[in-house]
């Protein structure tokens, strides 16, 4: 995986030093900003693949920061991390300009995640393409129609969105709770793992009846669609 | 002057000052008018009087020529109370008459007149009189007046009326001020005091309402509500916290032993790694715990009112079911999805949503017939569950199968999700509304004991309710909703800011 420029605006010292620290584990470059207008200055110089912001942050406020940074056409993608994680306050920080939202306290795995899908949505156009290819599985976004191997799969709406969405990110993780929101749009955990059955059921049915498997699970954090003949 | 003072200031006081005012103005163009009517009738009437005794005079003059006049005139001047004479040769040289003196000129024109004048023997010259003055042939002249003494009389009366009614105004007026201020004063000082007292923490406290319906009744009335209000959000506010304190406690010790037996561990790296793996685990169940406790704390306030949108309540309802369709599949339960078409709603999709997850999340945890978890408290007396448990333990029951409906009830929308289960005794049903509370069968599953606690809430913030039935056997749940917005009087709610 290519390493991507990675900006931290955290007012929290130790937050922000572990995500320093475990974003350059897993390759990536990470600065960090400990203030609303430093991490504004940041943002505005450097070309960062994506912006981690805090809601609450001295001398300029999360959502501020972000409407200041949209208003300059400044387009790095931007996820919101707050400790304030209820449907409305989630709502206000998409509004305000952000493209994701992660309440605290999270796991890593599903920061990593969500930032990594971000950064590869930069290149506008780049998912508009009306056929996603992977090793020899086909999915068409226009006639619904999957292909591997040259046989047809048939695939029930909902699992069409969701091999879509997997293959829409392919060799990138995504999580149960990103599979939830883009596929079922809602933001809540569920109880069971109501989300590993969908997959599960996926799975059989692109997997099951050839040698090389496509749809990996990610242990702690996700699933992963990916060629691994490559 | 605190206690003068305060008077002055209220309204109440103010307010009678301007009645006061006003009907006292009223009271003075009322006499106004009065005497100026009796003025004109008295003046009307002297005409009329000098009038006839001009005819009667006229008589005299015909029959007797300019002596015989003169001799009427002296003759009428000294009978006491008598009108006014004077008679002039064209001279103007008084020939008989009782008048002395008058301002000059007066005699020069003919007709009425309203004139000084003097009487005989007299020195004063403030006497009025209306007169009429008479041209006779040769120069002569003749004046039959009467004085005014009576209409000034009237006029007099008048102010002097006045000048009373005006006292009896003012004392009236003062007195029902000072009764009507000190009445709703002493209800007022009243309220200011039970809302110090409520302020200073004694939260039982409520406003006096008499009973009398009036204004001030229906404030107390109004503010009432509020404060029963407020103390609700509050008792919410207080089982949080103490639930946070009590039930968290349990987890959080379960968290902190996981970590020190990891530290006494002597094993190699994997069991390091499983012992922090099983710790994040725990930590995962108490931050869902807890997001759980918030949305409930939040729903209950009202506070999630901001993300109400219209939605279509049967696609959500289908997409839910949908999402648990194959969870039921995978544990041997058939999903049954009956959803009336276009029952939009107004509220909260991602809550509703949830809402409807636990409850299907519910029925195909527990409502699967396995009679040996019956659903049930530990304290209630086992014979009603021994019934329910019978009634499903015989072999061969039906199989398991789950219900989602969405259907239009009267003005409302019912979402019911019914399941095969052992049901919950009709004494439990209200308890497991509350936070916490696990029945006896579910202590040894996963899970909360907040899912319906969060239904209910839910529910309420949308003007709806939770309700628990037999679903012979099994157990029903209805979360019942209003099939148009909240109603006004909770839109009302303030939204409480969450804390910085």
């Amino acid at each position: 995986m290519s390493s991507m420029r990675i900006l931290i605006i955290e007012d929290d010292r130790d937050a922000a030093a572990y995500l320093v620290k475990a974003f350059r584990e897993v390759g990536h470059v990470a600065d960090h900003a400990a203030d609303g207008l430093d991490g504004y200055d940041l943002a505005r110089e450097g070309a960062y693949d994506v912006a981690i912001v805090d809601r609450m942050l001295p001398r300029m406020d999360g959502l501020s920061l972000i409407g200041a940074l949209r208003a300059q056409n400044v387009e790095t993608p931007v996820l919101i991390l707050s400790a304030l994680g209820q449907v409305d306050d989630r709502v206000k920080g998409l509004r305000a300009g952000g493209d994701d939202y992660l309440a605290k306290p999270y796991a890593f795995s599903e920061l990593l995640a969500r930032v990594e899908v971000l950064a590869r949505r930069r290149p506008k156009g780049a998912s508009e393409e009306t056929t996603y290819r992977l090793g020899d599985l086909e999915l068409d976004r226009l006639s619904h129609k999957v292909v591997r191997a040259g046989e047809e799969i048939i695939l029930q709406p909902r699992e069409f969105r969701l091999l879509e969405y997997l293959m829409q990110h392919a060799g990138k993780v995504v999580t149960r709770t990103m599979l939830l929101e883009h596929v079922w749009d809602y933001h809540f955990d569920p109880q069971t793992n109501v989300i590993d059955v969908h997959v599960s059921r996926l799975r059989a049915k692109i997997d099951r009846d050839f040698d090389t498997p496509l749809l990996h699970t990610i242990r702690g954090a996700g699933y992963m669609i990916r060629d691994s003949a490559r | 002057m605190t206690a003068l003072g305060k008077l002055f200031r209220t309204t109440a006081f103010k307010l009678s000052l301007a009645f006061l005012v006003l009907s006292a103005i009223g009271a003075g163009l009322v006499l106004t008018v009065v005497a100026w009517q009796v003025e004109a009738l008295v003046d009307e009437e002297t005409a009329r009087t000098i009038e006839a005794e001009a005819t009667g005079l006229a008589e005299q003059y015909g029959q007797g020529g300019i002596r015989q006049l003169g001799l009427v005139i002296e003759a009428r001047s000294r009978e006491p109370g008598s009108s006014l004479y004077l008679l002039t040769d064209y001279a103007g040289q008084p020939l008989a008459g009782n008048v002395a003196r008058l301002p000059q000129g007066v005699l020069d024109r003919p007709g009425f007149v309203e004139t000084q004048y003097e009487t005989v023997g007299e020195t004063t010259n403030d006497r009025h009189a209306l007169a009429k003055i008479f041209l006779l042939p040769s120069g002569f002249r003749l004046l039959v007046g009467h004085d005014l003494r009576d209409r000034a009389r009237i006029g007099g009366v008048m102010v002097h009326a006045l000048a009373i009614s005006l006292i009896f105004l003012a004392a009236l007026g003062a007195l029902g001020g000072l009764f009507v201020a000190r009445r709703v004063l002493r209800r007022i000082d009243a309220m200011s005091n039970s809302a110090q007292a409520i302020m200073a923490g004694d939260m039982s406290q409520r406003l006096a309402v008499i009973g009398s319906g009036d204004e001030l009744d229906r404030l107390a009335l109004n503010l009432n509500e509020m404060l029963g209000r407020i103390d609700e959000l509050m008792a919410g506010l207080r089982e949080v916290t103490d639930n946070i304190a009590h039930d968290l406690r349990t987890p959080l010790t379960r968290l902190r032993n996981h970590a020190e037996a990891a530290l006494r561990l002597e094993g190699d790296k994997s069991d390091y790694r499983a012992a922090l793996e099983r710790t994040i685990e725990e930590s995962d169940g108490l931050i869902k715990v807890f997001n759980a406790l918030l949305m409930i704390a939040r729903a209950e306030a009202g506070t999630e009112r901001a993300g109400m949108s219209e939605f279509d309540l049967g696609q959500a309802a289908r997409g839910i079911a949908d999402l648990y369709e194959p969870v039921a599949d995978e544990a041997g339960v058939a999903l049954h999805v009956d959803i009336e078409p276009g029952l939009r709603i107004m509220g909260n999709r991602e809550l509703i949503g949830q809402t409807i997850a636990n409850l299907l999340d519910n029925a195909l945890k527990y409502g699967a017939p396995t009679p040996s978890e019956p659903r049930a408290l530990l304290p209630v007396s086992s014979s009603s569950v021994q019934e329910k448990s019978d009634a499903v333990a015989a072999p061969g029951a039906a199989p398991a199968d789950v219900a989602l409906s969405v259907r239009r009830v009267g003005a409302g929308i019912e979402v019911a999700v019914a399941d095969h289960g052992p049901g919950i005794a009709a004494a439990d049903r209200l308890r497991v509304f509350g936070r916490f509370v696990r029945l006896e069968g579910a202590r040894s599953r996963p899970g909360s004991g907040l899912g319906l606690s969060l239904a209910s809430a839910v529910a309420r913030m949308h003007g709806g309710a939770v309700r628990l039935a037999d679903n012979g056997p099994g157990l029903r749940v209805v979360l019942a909703l209003p099939a148009r917005p909240a109603t006004l009087s909770e839109a009302a709610i303030p939204r409480l800011e969450p804390p910085r």
